[in-house]
């Protein structure tokens, strides 16, 4: 059984995490709709013993290796044709500070 | 269904008489834009320019495109997966101005097989629906503009249910988005076994649900585009490398889903009834029970969708492509959460929250590794059941396309339930047909057939004897 109360705090926690900033519109909006989810719905899993082994793929997947061979890669200017000039410096991508 | 009306009889023709081709597309762009004139927003990007310019080419080289299993075929595509040098949203404000540099597999197997690429079709965002709602073009319904297409490849069917030329789509099901629609929109769908065709290309939604399939007026045609789509692709590590030929497999017993046809509408119920009636000329028909699927697949599916999807959108961070702002002076975490909160619908958000929820420390074994778990045991009474019967069928949606005024009442959760028929057979990754068996309402109601993985040439023949 996993309790949980979903309120204002655990959405703005979640949505943080998320990278995501809710207006006081939106989480009023959200709360009730996600703990009618969280409770009437993903709640039911409570209800059901499982041994199996976790299915991560529908069927049955072996991993898939190809051999490591230089191949041709994008031109440089096709890598770039969907950044805005603002975010190209040279032939680097820009972003923004990290520290 | 007469021969005539397959893409099947219009290549072989168009083969023989180029001008059969050139006809065919100018019909096709012209109901393109009627259709585009009259809000009915099938296609979320058209460019007749770069339509035309392909069949110049295909003009120019005609002889060594004559072995093409789609030569000279108007082919559209969900939005979703990726066209070289046509902008793909993925029904998103996010992703606008993303012009794509590459094809997604699916795309150059049928640029290979002689296909023309009509343009995007439209959908919900990144597949977040069941009724093509959640976009800024919402596409309406042939038989009732009031009403849905159903989601979240309804563009797609839309336009398969109006057109009166030669012309098939590549849409893409997560938990029903292929049968969905052509429900609702009275034509064919065809969603393979999960990894028959490669998702290289494609802007995904949920990786261990997401499946690219055909969405035409017939089953043939569906048939005929999944076998150019399938098959195998070492750009995709989940690819199973097995091509879909089509043909005819032996049918005999076939399992009624009683809890998916007790949970229709009565008037869809009827329809689907008297269908099975009309089946049991041709087949053995016996009622079967699916009780933990019915009862845990929705919840399961959910978190499974909503956690993949979660980190799927992960990358959309505005930089390198789509919607991209001002980076200067800002931290990372403000810029990413800034762009994030303004570009992402409240749809998408409200599942990236359930996604990330579910991952979360604390939650995680309770809710995501568990309905992995669940998951295995459900795949296990699909194939307990496929010893016995070689197809399952029910209805594709347990209502009619509901209006558009009745949609916009339904709270998140009730609009989740309505893929009640379409989501265990999604979560398993086993091939489904929906066929049109009736109307209803002057609307369309679609019957539901599954298979056992690879086993999709029993839905190939079934449909026939549907059809």
């Amino acid at each position: 059984m996993c309790a949980v109360e979903v309120n204002k705090d655990l959405i703005k926690k979640v949505a943080a995490n998320a990278r995501l900033n809710l207006t006081d519109e939106e989480l009023e909006k959200f709360v009730p709709q996600i703990k009618e989810i969280i409770v009437e719905s993903f709640s039911k899993l409570d209800s059901i013993e499982v041994d199996e082994k976790p299915s991560f793929q529908p069927i049955e997947l072996s991993n898939k290796f190809r051999r490591d061979e230089v191949k041709p890669s994008l031109p440089i200017e096709k890598v770039f044709s969907n950044v805005s000039k603002e975010l190209r410096k040279e032939n680097y991508f820009k972003g923004p500070k990290v520290l | 269904m007469k021969k005539e009306e397959t893409v099947n009889f219009f290549v072989s023709e168009a083969k023989k008489d180029f001008r059969i081709v050139e006809e065919n597309l100018h019909n096709v762009i012209e109901e393109v834009k009627f259709t585009q004139n009259k809000g009915l927003n099938y296609f979320e990007k058209f460019d007749e320019e770069f339509v035309l310019n392909q069949l110049k080419k295909l003009k120019e080289n005609q002889e060594a495109n004559l072995s093409g299993k789609l030569f000279g075929v108007p082919i559209s595509v969900k939005d979703t997966i990726c066209v070289k040098g046509l902008e793909s949203t993925a029904g998103s404000k996010f992703l606008k101005g993303y012009v794509p540099v590459f094809d997604a597999t699916v795309v150059s197997n049928v640029k290979k097989e002689g296909g023309i690429i009509l343009g995007k079709t439209t959908q919900d965002e990144f597949g977040f629906g069941t009724f093509s709602t959640n976009t800024s073009r919402v596409p309406k319904n042939p038989f009732d503009n009031e009403r849905s297409c159903g989601g979240s490849s309804g563009g797609g069917a839309g336009f398969c249910a109006i057109t009166r030329n030669y012309h098939i789509n590549i849409g893409e099901s997560t938990g029903g988005s292929i049968a969905g629609p052509a429900s609702f929109c009275g034509v064919a769908g065809f969603t393979p076994t999960y990894g028959r065709v490669s998702r290289y290309g494609l802007i995904d939604y949920a990786n261990s649900l997401d499946k690219i399939g055909a969405i035409g007026r017939n089953i043939e045609d569906a048939a005929l585009l999944l076998e150019v789509i399938s098959g195998k692709d070492d750009n995709d590590s989940t690819n199973i490398g097995e091509k879909y030929v089509v043909d005819e497999a032996p049918v005999k017993k076939i399992g009624v889903i009683k809890e998916l046809l007790d949970s229709a509408d009565p008037e869809v119920k009827k329809i689907i009834q008297e269908k099975i009636n009309e089946l049991k000329k041709f087949f053995i028909v016996e009622e079967v029970s699916l009780p933990l699927n019915f009862n845990y697949s929705l919840p399961t599916y959910h978190i499974i969708a909503s956690s993949e999807a979660s980190t799927n959108l992960a990358k959309l961070s505005g930089l390198r492509y789509g919607v991209q702002g001002s980076v200067e002076g800002k931290h990372f975490d403000e810029y990413f959460s800034s762009i994030r909160s303004e570009e992402f619908s409240e749809e998408a958000k409200r599942r990236i929250i359930l996604g990330t929820f579910a991952r979360m420390s604390g939650f995680r074994n309770a809710y995501y590794l568990k309905s992995m778990r669940v998951r295995t045991k459900l795949i296990e009474e699909f194939n307990n059941l496929f010893k016995k019967y070689d197809l399952l069928i029910s209805p594709t949606m347990p209502i009619i396309s509901p209006k558009f005024s009745e949609i916009s009442t339904l709270s998140p959760l009730q609009n989740y339930s309505t893929d009640l028929c379409t989501i265990p057979v999604n979560l398993a990754g086993l091939p489904h047909i929906s066929i049109n068996a009736g109307f209803s309402k002057n609307m369309p109601v679609g019957l539901m057939a599954v298979a056992s993985h690879l086993n999709e040439n029993k839905l190939y023949s079934f449909a026939k004897v549907m059809q």
